[in-house]
């Protein structure tokens, strides 16, 4: 976890697509031939990964919306497995 | 069958990462995730594995353009997502851009399966603008071509500029290569050139036997020995790109032991609709008897899904027979191909043949035999797919 740059500003990765998809109640991630139904929580990180906001911020504005503190080892570890599996890239 | 967006050519694979969803408790069927339109039969190319219908030029007239429009508004809104657009040749026709941006608007993923012939840059320009999201770039090119193509000539030069031109957009190089007995030994050579294109995926896929390929199985069908040199080939050089290139190797399912899940189950995720309208849940599903196959002409992609006997025939597990109906592995694999099975052994509802626990499996591992000895005993010449349907 001390790998990931906090300071870097997490975009969804070239290929993908977010979007909220009603028929399955869920926010789904689109890449070439495939889909990855989301979680609310993976749902939580990804919507807020516009490639502005930074890693801290993302973790600040989290604890905000949902009232709870020391998300960021969670939110490090969830950005960790999404890098590795191109969903997102950093930035700056 | 058994990849929904698979193109011209290959094939399976499944829904990758739709796969596997379980029907609601109720046995309901979820929605149609995964939407291929089939807009045209036609094609510039004659390619001897094509699994597109033999009497294809039977098939009556094209959608037009509006029909297609209507057909992605109603199914977007049972909730497909994921959008093949193949044919045939799908650059074939020039409503192909129109059909991209209403899709794209619409909030569909749209995957372009092309053979890259007629991709000029203005074409990819407006694709690109329409909101195209994917291309996968296929070589289906007729065994003649291919060899032309392996020795450098004017298909190689064709299929560079298109791959260029894929990368100058900055979409990932996608390549899937069908293989048979008559390439298969260049699998070295073909991964090479991928390489050399700037390919990120590379789909080596087997040829499977439907249509023109069931036709041409005789002399499509590698032996055993080629099958395992074309793996070791491909297990090196994996070892040697690394991260670099992703290659999946499809194995022929005649040499496997249990079969594929086609379609993820017919009726459960996957939506075809042929260039005539003819909606079915899978692109060789037509060949399958006493089924009349709806139209999205005349009934709405809705009560299609759900209420159409054609499409409630094979979901869920009312219709297996023995072995399948009591296997436990039928909740994953759903007894396989139903169109294997039907071509096979003549009832679409017996275990795909494919399967060791099928009384009928000898059938292939007798093909597979067959191509194994050194004078393979052909019933017919080699058949290229033609412009007109076979006859006769």
């Amino acid at each position: 976890m001390a790998d990931i740059d906090t300071a870097a500003c997490p975009a969804i990765g070239r290929g993908f697509r977010l979007q909220w998809e009603p028929a399955q109640e869920a926010h789904v991630l689109l890449y070439p031939e495939g889909m990855v139904k989301l979680n609310a929580s993976a749902a939580a990180i990804l919507t807020r990964c516009d490639g502005v906001r930074t890693i801290s911020d993302i973790v600040a504005d989290l604890e905000r919306a949902y009232a709870i503190c020391g998300l960021s080892a969670d939110v490090c570890a969830f950005m960790e497995l999404a890098l590795e599996r191109n969903w997102v890239e950093l930035r700056g | 069958m058994s990849e929904p967006l698979a193109g011209c050519g290959p094939q399976p694979g499944l829904p990758r990462g739709a796969a596997g969803q379980r029907d609601s408790a109720a046995g309901r069927p979820g929605p149609p995730l995964w939407l291929l339109l089939e807009l045209t039969y036609r094609c510039p190319l004659h390619c001897v594995f094509c699994y597109n219908p033999i009497d294809f030029g039977n098939v009556g007239r094209e959608l037009a353009t509006g029909e297609w429009l209507r057909v992605l508004e109603e199914a977007r809104a049972l909730g497909s997502v994921q959008l093949g657009l193949s044919g045939g040749e799908p650059l074939v026709r020039d409503d192909l851009e129109t059909i991209v941006a209403a899709a794209h608007r619409l909030g569909f993923y749209t995957n372009l399966i092309t053979s890259g012939v007629g991709l000029t840059e203005t074409r990819l320009h407006a694709l690109r603008d329409a909101g195209l999201d994917h291309i996968q770039l296929s070589f289906q090119d007729s065994t003649r071509q291919m060899n032309d193509f392996l020795s450098s000539t004017r298909t190689f030069e064709l299929k560079s500029r298109v791959a260029a031109l894929i990368r100058k957009y900055r979409y990932p190089m996608v390549l899937n290569v069908v293989l048979h007995r008559l390439n298969i030994d260049h699998v070295e050579e073909i991964l090479g050139m991928a390489e050399r294109m700037g390919a990120e995926y590379v789909e080596l896929a087997n040829t499977q036997y439907y249509g023109w390929a069931w036709l041409n199985r005789s002399h499509l069908l590698p032996t055993r020995a080629q099958l395992r040199h074309a793996e070791e080939v491909t297990a090196r050089f994996r070892e040697r790109v690394g991260s670099r290139m992703r290659v999946f190797f499809v194995v022929p399912d005649y040499f496997e032991s249990r079969p594929k899940p086609c379609m993820s189950g017919l009726g459960r995720v996957f939506l075809s609709i042929a260039p005539d309208g003819i909606a079915l849940p899978c692109q060789a599903a037509r060949m399958l008897p006493d089924l009349t196959f709806p139209s999205v002409r005349e009934a709405s992609v809705r009560s299609i899904w759900y209420d159409s006997p054609a499409f409630n025939r094979y979901r869920g597990e009312d219709w297996m027979k023995e072995p399948c109906r009591t296997c436990p592995e039928r909740t994953r694999d759903f007894g396989g191909c139903r169109c294997q099975a039907y071509l096979l052994t003549g009832d679409a509802a017996n275990a795909d043949p494919v399967c060791e626990l099928s009384p009928h499996h000898h059938l292939v591992t007798e093909a597979v035999e067959r191509a194994g000895q050194a004078e393979v005993a052909v019933e017919r010449p080699l058949v290229f797919r033609g412009k007109e349907p076979l006859r006769g």
